[in-house]
């Protein structure tokens, strides 16, 4: 893919962008090249694409998602601000033509005519190996497809070209959205088996480097830490063509110059900019900043119980009441996203998650629960943030820690090195007052408590645990949300932690883009660039 | 010149320790760096098994000795590993960014010797008048800004307000093709490939990242020029040229300056090294994909193939360097005799 010698390179566009004029076809101004040609750039780099592979990183699952497609795909929304987002609430086909879901088993029909981009038919056995390789692989996604109950190839089954089946374990409502992620896309298996070998079955060297997909867009090019050009698949069979012929992503890791170039318009598009620049450029004539709030996901300080003044959740709650909201979502978020405090009440109205938690600042309120819990005296505590997120971690600590200090409590700030971060707060989970952002892909109350509050589990660096929401998460979890005992078993479960409050939310954060002369960007729960909506402006 | 040859060899097989004990060294000190690449790479959502998976596809299951064994075989048949962070072979990985970081580094380099040596010559010439202090502001300026500051300036001036620099989007803007890799500095291979259109692209790209760091490097070249020519101005040889009547340019440029070249050089093969890796913050502000920030991003990944491959490419680049800065000695000045060692 990356040794395409100039001339191939050229007579490709050609052939497949028909007479159109693009780039690489000698000097163009990027400006004139918008509506056929969207230049987006973004900080980050994309190491592979194959989202299945060893190692393969969040930025790279854009690739599974523009170049590959699964059986069903989630619909679309207009947002309150009037951007366009995902629709978690309605399953829409892709490769699937229709479904059957029975306590047991689930039954898909692919679409007549379904190709991938070589041309060749779409067919069972491609789903079958697919879904195959992402459970044996290992690695995140197997644990994604494990979230959805989807364990073991003895659960697929190809019982003809155009149907395929799945065997359930058990009756989940969390299979069908599971299968729309990025991580069940639909491979070529024909043309990833001409390049398996027996020390590597999957394809994954092969597959890392070459998409054999049936995608809405082609990879026409990709250096790795500088560009990836797509181009539009123009015989795309599972959804609408796409309006752009081309988007080249550009890797540019100074927010500074990403600015830069987004407000001279050399750019179209701006991936996943920082807070401060979104709010500062929202307004700009010319620029379109679509801030949309990141479902399923909170910002939180964390007491760890395993330290001990924080066992006694009285203590918890004095830090809970004695955090600066207000000052944080200012500083540190500079307004993007949604303040998660002030609820109205201590028992939740309903079941939306998440939902501002009942507590504000008042320090009066604090100290004397530290009294009542016998710290009056107050203590010394490490408050400990990562230095890859210090851009909003360090203007929260700075400010929590002086509002600790009125309260008597002593907060060190302890910055532990990126590559340290996980291993320390997750996995081991021995940081005793630390920063933490979880989001769940999967867009339910039951989901966030599975990985966040129950004991043991990844996101749950608190130790917390209550028998109570270790019950009711594990009957939640799976039963259908219009069952009537989910909502009040739901309530039940946010009633709890937020009187024992072993994750302090501080405020949803905000994904946010911006644009010039590209509109209709649509905002996915994988926060990742989905280029199939845009169009130019 | 077989003597030359010879000695070249010889300087070449002095060289060879040094390379075992940058590799044994490197391979060392990964070890030691704080964090566990195989967690780091398994993914925020990865349970325990995934994360055993993954460090034994890394081998890091396998104890020391036996992983080092294996790092050495595989250098012996020139693999350098694999980039878990890019997902690439360490080597295909470097031999795409260092002919970038060279090509930035060597213009830099180029602008800020043009400019560095005739100021300290005329600094030399001069000194204590305004000249002497003009040349001390402009390089102390230059050095005292930071290179990220200085790059964002730059780039807040000439693209941003005044139109005149290309979009700051790394080697080469979108719109042009990459000319076939030869020597992979692009101002080379597009000339031999004849595309003059891709070369001023290029070269547009080139100006203020190189600029930037040319204003970094200065201080030190500017400086040496100066020191080494008032030394050899006020030599009994140059004492003696002038007052055997030769022309001042005759004493200025065959006398002084070739006497005065030889620290210039040294420096300059130290400002060039440090240069090579250290121009992290310029490649980030102008998203050029070169070695320092490869370098930098895999220390903070735990990438031991990546950091190991940097840090062997860079101690061969610096024999190397040392290497031709002995040979220009000799023929800067034909007393320092290269055989002798």
């Amino acid at each position: 893919m990356t040794n395409l010698s100039r001339r191939h390179f050229l007579q490709a566009g050609g052939t497949v962008l028909g007479a159109s004029v693009l780039p690489f076809l000698k000097a163009l101004p990027a400006s004139a090249a918008s509506g056929d040609v969207i230049v987006a750039v973004m900080g980050q780099t994309i190491n592979s694409l194959d989202i299945h592979r060893t190692g393969t990183n969040r930025p790279s699952y854009q690739v599974a998602v523009n170049v590959y497609d699964r059986l069903v795909s989630f619909g679309t929304k207009t947002t309150p601000d009037g951007g366009l987002s995902y629709d978690y609430s309605v399953i829409e086909p892709e490769v699937a033509e229709s479904w059957e879901i029975t306590d047991s088993e689930m039954i898909f029909k692919l679409k007549p005519g379904g190709k991938f981009q070589d041309g060749s038919p779409i067919t069972a056995q491609d789903v079958k190996w697919s879904f195959d390789r992402a459970v044996t692989l290992g690695g995140f996604p197997a644990v994604q497809m494990k979230a959805g109950s989807l364990e073991s190839p003895d659960q697929f089954e190809a019982v003809d070209d155009m149907t395929f089946k799945i065997k359930l374990i058990r009756p989940s409502k969390l299979t069908l959205p599971d299968l729309a992620v990025p991580v069940p896309m639909i491979i070529n298996s024909k043309l990833a088996l001409q390049h398996a070998t027996d020390d590597d079955p999957w394809a994954t060297e092969y597959l890392h480097k070459t998409p054999a997909g049936s995608g809405a867009f082609k990879v026409a090019q990709w250096k790795p830490g500088e560009q990836l050009v797509y181009d539009r698949n123009d015989d795309y069979t599972s959804g609408p063509v796409p309006a752009v012929k081309r988007v080249v992503l550009r890797e540019v890791p100074s927010p500074a110059t990403r600015r830069a170039l987004l407000e001279r318009g050399d750019v179209n598009l701006s991936f996943n900019m920082p807070n401060k620049d979104a709010k500062e450029l929202s307004g700009m004539d010319g620029v379109t900043i679509q801030t949309t709030p990141i479902e399923n996901s909170i910002y939180c300080l964390n007491p760890n119980l395993a330290f001990e003044p924080f066992q006694d959740k009285r203590v918890r709650q004095a830090i809970a009441w004695s955090v600066p909201y207000k000052e944080l979502f200012d500083t540190a978020a500079y307004g993007r996203g949604k303040p998660m405090w002030g609820g109205p009440s201590t028992t939740p109205a309903d079941i939306s998650w998440p939902q501002p938690f009942p507590y504000s600042t008042d320090l009066d309120k604090a100290k004397d629960l530290l009294k009542e819990a016998g710290y009056g005296g107050g203590f010394e505590v490490p408050l400990s943030i990562s230095l890859g997120q210090i851009d909003w971690m360090e203007p929260v600590a700075l400010l929590v820690q002086e509002n600790l200090a009125k309260v008597g409590i002593t907060a060190t700030i302890d910055k532990v090195p990126g590559a340290n971060w996980r291993t320390a707060s997750l996995v081991e989970k021995r940081l005793p007052l630390h920063l933490e952002t979880f989001g769940g892909w999967l867009n339910y109350p039951c989901y966030y408590f599975f990985w966040a509050y129950l004991e043991g589990h990844l996101f749950n660096s608190s130790n917390y645990r209550n028998e109570e929401i270790e019950a009711l998460t594990a009957e939640t979890l799976h039963m259908e949300i219009d069952n009537p005992d989910y909502a009040p078993k739901i309530k039940r479960m946010i009633e709890i932690v937020w009187d024992e409050v072993p994750r302090i939310a501080l405020w949803q954060p905000a994904l946010n883009v911006g644009m010039h002369e590209v509109k209709d960007f649509e905002y996915w729960f994988h926060r990742q660039l989905d280029i199939r909506s845009l169009k130019g402006a | 010149m077989p003597g030359r040859l010879k000695s070249t060899g010889l300087r070449i097989a002095q060289a060879l320790p040094v390379v075992a004990g940058v590799v044994i060294v490197s391979f060392l000190l990964t070890r030691a760096l704080p964090g566990d690449p195989a967690v780091f790479f398994a993914g925020a959502a990865a349970d325990e098994t995934s994360i055993a998976q993954i460090r034994e596809a890394m081998g890091l299951d396998r104890p020391l000795p036996v992983q080092f064994l294996a790092y050495v075989g595989d250098l012996f048949r020139g693999d350098l590993g694999q980039s878990v962070m890019t997902g690439q072979s360490v080597a295909s990985d470097l031999a795409r960014r260092l002919p970038a970081s060279l090509e930035l580094t060597l213009l830099a380099l180029m602008i800020s010797s043009g400019l560095a040596v005739p100021l300290g010559v005329m600094a030399a010439r001069n000194p204590g008048s305004w000249k002497d202090h003009l040349c001390r502001v402009v390089v102390t300026a230059g050095v005292s800004l930071p290179t990220f500051f200085t790059g964002i300036l730059l780039i807040y001036v000439f693209y941003y307000l005044l139109w005149v620099a290309p979009a700051p989007l790394g080697r080469l803007d979108f719109i042009y093709l990459e000319p076939d890799a030869v020597t992979g500095l692009y101002l080379i291979d597009s000339v031999f490939a004849g595309d003059w259109e891709t070369w001023l692209g290029a070269l547009k790209q080139l100006v203020l990242p190189a600029m930037t760091l040319a204003l970094f490097t200065m201080a030190p070249i500017a400086r040496m020029t100066r020191a080494a020519m008032l030394q050899a101005l006020s030599s009994d040889y140059v004492r003696t040229a002038r007052a055997a009547g030769l022309t001042d340019r005759k004493v200025m440029f065959t006398y002084a300056l070739r006497n005065a070249l030889l620290p210039v050089v040294t420096t300059l093969g130290m400002v060039f090294s440090f240069t090579l890796g250290a121009n992290v913050l310029v490649e980030k502000v102008f998203a050029w994909p070169g070695i320092g920030s490869y370098a930098v991003e895999a220390l903070v990944a735990s990438d031991y193939a990546a950091v190991q491959g940097f840090v062997l490419c860079m101690a061969l680049l610096f024999v190397a360097l040392n290497l031709l800065i002995d040979i220009s000695y000799s023929l800067i000045d034909p007393r320092i005799g290269f055989e002798a060692r």
